[in-house]
């Protein structure tokens, strides 16, 4: 099984570095975006991504600002996987950029009015945050496996780099380190709401696209957060938790309820998304709508994400709730077919001609109101998932993620 | 055909919401209004003698008589380098071309800051053959997926019932333009004579601008040309293009290669004294332009016409780019 999982990602990277040469090589020109649509694949999965890594943020401030002690062994793990999660997002994000080397330049030459400078800078910090609140909570942990002989001595020596020198494991210094952690985690909490509303709000500002401009798409992207994040830490502990024992058992039983909720008050906005505009049926956007529910691509709302993604993981939850399996297949499903979501967010939006006619005005290949993403698309976003699922395995293999013991009271 | 002019401004109907702010002002108005005020009152003065009739006739006749001493100074009487001669290659005396050109050298008299450019185009008039369309991808070296000024075409009625209006729709040059804002570099901007320009070489490629503009004014360079996959590249297509008064000749990953792209009224022909490439290759003399802010340029004659319209007037967008229907 492990040996079957590493295969596969050694082909996925393969293919995926091919396309990320391709990307580099011949820049936009083997993507099937164009100059009407042209938000693709790669702004979806950044959205994805950076919706996986605000939702564990979320659920690890549960742990230490709210202390919430019945998922507290969680809380390593989901801050590690914001971390990587932002990344990788990140990462998707640049490979869509029409100049990758300029992207410093939303550092040096930012514009506040663009709520995308906003979206930048507010990651940024974030980023930032998420590093300084990983470092303290990771670091008693890292000082114990510096000195444990049980370690290898790969483990030992990362160990200690991580450590950055500090090694105090005084009650005083950790107490100290504890309310910095709660410190940071409460201002974490805005921020992350700030930053993913932010990642709506630069789409519902847009008055051009009515499909975006809902004042519920902000608030859409932050459910939708909770629930994708929700569902890859439940998938991750019912999958990946070393030790299965009762409070294993238990942990699953509690994620999986939690999982049940934010689908449900998930399923309400959406039902509130869609119902509005189409009720009567002449809202401007309805058309757009009615392309999503019974378009070409009607599919990918109706059997990726209302019946992989909602449908049957709220089976599993309501029917199999004590078992973990159950409940991780269901945090698995929730967490994959989101991507379908925020294809569902990106795309249509873009698919009505501003003018009735422009479609026959100049037509070539990049200019039709059209998308499906290439293979050459999909193999750069292959790259940018095996290079996240590569450094939670690193992760995994050098942070104490999941062992040790909790800081947070 | 050149448009004549109409009365006096003071005494006519005006459209609501279609009026250009610079035709509202005061000052302006006062401007416009004095060498015919001056006219009229001599030829009262003249006409005192006449009988009550013939004094009705020829004030009735006054705007139109008007029209010669406020329109476009001649280019003899004019300081300043010369218009082009009427006459010339390819305009007739009487062609607008002649009065847009006139219009053009006395804006690009004025500081840059006080110019107003802006295009009026007569729907009327337009015929769908697509020739501004090409001529601004010829100047501009447009290459695949990247298109500045299509004509949008739209077929109404049905059979045996059936109309067509042919649409171009340029950049609006908005004065509050949606895609300004959104840029998070700000790379591109609203130029004090109107224009919104893109900084190619601050533009970072992300695109929001494109999904920003209502009128889906904005393109993508993605890196293509028309002949690639031909046994060789077109020499045409290694030409550089003058955009923005840069000499830029497209290659793989440098801008504007990876830009977003726009209409910018052939700013580099402007400042050259050459109106738009659009404009001077209309065959119908369908699209005019000049400068807004200057009361006798024929574009601030048309805007002024009660058949005026701006696209998508309700999003606030206040387009410089006017139709008439």
């Amino acid at each position: 099984m492990k040996r079957a999982l590493y295969v596969l990602w050694a082909v996925a990277f393969a293919l995926g570095a091919w396309g990320v040469w391709e990307r580099l090589t011949l820049g936009h020109r083997l993507a099937g975006y164009g100059s009407y649509v042209v938000w693709g694949l790669w702004v979806s999965a950044y959205i994805y991504l950076v919706g996986l890594s605000a939702g564990a943020f979320l659920l690890s401030s549960l742990v230490y600002v709210f202390g919430l002690q019945r998922l507290e062994r969680i809380g390593k793990l989901a801050l590690f996987t914001a971390i990587v999660t932002l990344l990788v997002a990140l990462l998707s994000i640049w490979f869509d950029l029409g100049h990758m080397a300029r992207f410093y330049k939303v550092f040096t030459s930012p514009n506040f009015s663009s709520m995308m400078a906003w979206m930048i800078w507010l990651y940024t910090a974030y980023f930032v945050l998420l590093l300084a609140e990983g470092y303290l909570v990771f670091r008693p942990d890292l000082v114990r496996w510096s000195r444990d002989p049980a370690r290898t001595p790969m483990q030992r020596a990362v160990a200690r780099w991580l450590t950055l020198g500090r090694t105090a494991l005084d009650a005083a210094t950790l107490a100290a380190e504890r309310r910095a952690v709660r410190v940071l985690g409460t201002v974490g909490v805005p921020l992350a709401v700030a930053f993913h509303g932010g990642v709506g709000a630069l789409f519902a500002t847009v008055s051009a696209k009515l499909y975006w401009h809902q004042s519920i798409v902000p608030i859409l992207f932050l459910t939708g957060a909770l629930v994708s994040g929700g569902g890859l830490l439940t998938a991750m502990v019912a999958f990946a938790w070393a030790p299965r024992d009762d409070a294993w058992r238990e942990l699953t039983r509690v994620l999986g309820r939690l999982l049940l909720v934010l689908v449900l008050v998930d399923v309400l906005l959406e039902w509130a998304e869609f119902s509005i505009p189409l009720w009567y049926g002449t809202s401007p956007e309805g058309h757009l709508l009615r392309q999503v529910l019974w378009g070409p691509y009607w599919w990918v709302f109706w059997i990726v994400h209302l019946g992989l993604g909602t449908a049957i993981p709220v089976a599993l939850l309501v029917a199999h709730g004590r078992d973990p399996v159950a409940v991780g297949t269901a945090g698995l499903l929730v967490a994959v077919t989101f991507m379908s979501v925020r294809l569902n967010v990106v795309i249509p939006a873009q698919l009505e001609p501003a003018l009735r006619g422009l479609e026959r005005a100049f037509v070539g290949p990049r200019l039709v109101f059209q998308y499906a993403p290439t293979v050459h698309e999909w193999l750069v976003t292959l790259f940018v998932l095996a290079v996240g699922a590569a450094l939670l395995w690193l992760g995994s293999r050098v942070l104490p993620l999941i062992d040790g013991k909790e800081v947070a009271r | 055909m050149a448009p004549t002019r109409a009365h006096p401004t003071s005494t006519r109907p005006q459209a609501a919401g279609t009026r250009p702010e610079t035709a509202q002002t005061p000052t302006t108005h006062a401007r416009a209004a004095a060498p015919r005020r001056r006219f009229l009152r001599t030829l009262g003065a003249g006409a005192a003698t006449l009988l009550a009739l013939d004094v009705l006739e020829s004030l009735a006749a006054a705007p139109a008589a008007a029209a010669p001493p406020a329109a476009a100074p001649a280019p003899a009487t004019t300081p300043g380098p010369p218009a082009p001669p009427a006459g010339g290659s390819d305009a007739a005396p009487h062609d607008v071309l002649v009065r847009m050109r006139a219009d053009l050298k006395r804006a690009l008299r004025k500081p840059a800051t006080q110019r107003r450019w802006a295009m009026v185009i007569d729907l009327r008039k337009c015929v769908g053959c697509s020739a501004c369309t090409i001529a601004c991808v010829a100047e501009n070296k447009l290459p695949p997926g990247v298109v500045y000024r299509p004509v949008v075409e739209e077929e109404i009625g049905t059979y045996p019932h059936v109309t067509r209006r042919f649409l171009p729709r340029p950049c609006m040059q908005c004065d509050n333009p949606p895609c300004v804002p959104v840029c998070p570099v700000a790379a591109t901007y609203k130029r004090p004579d109107g224009i919104v320009a893109i900084d190619y070489d601050r533009c970072i490629g992300c695109r929001y601008c494109i999904v920003a503009c209502p009128y889906n004014a904005r393109t993508f360079d993605a890196g293509e040309r028309y002949t690639d996959g031909t046994p060789e590249v077109s020499p045409v297509e290694r030409l550089p293009a003058f955009e923005y008064g840069q000499r830029r000749t497209r290659q793989h990953d440098t801008s504007p290669v990876g830009n977003a792209r726009k209409c910018h009224f052939c700013i580099h022909r402007l400042e050259a004294g050459l109106l738009p490439a659009c404009v001077s290759t209309c065959i119908g003399r369908a699209t005019y332009f000049g400068d807004a802010s200057d009361p006798d340029s024929l574009v601030s004659e048309l805007v002024a016409r009660p058949n005026v319209m701006r696209l998508k007037e309700e999003l606030g967008t206040q387009p410089r780019v006017y139709y008439l229907l």
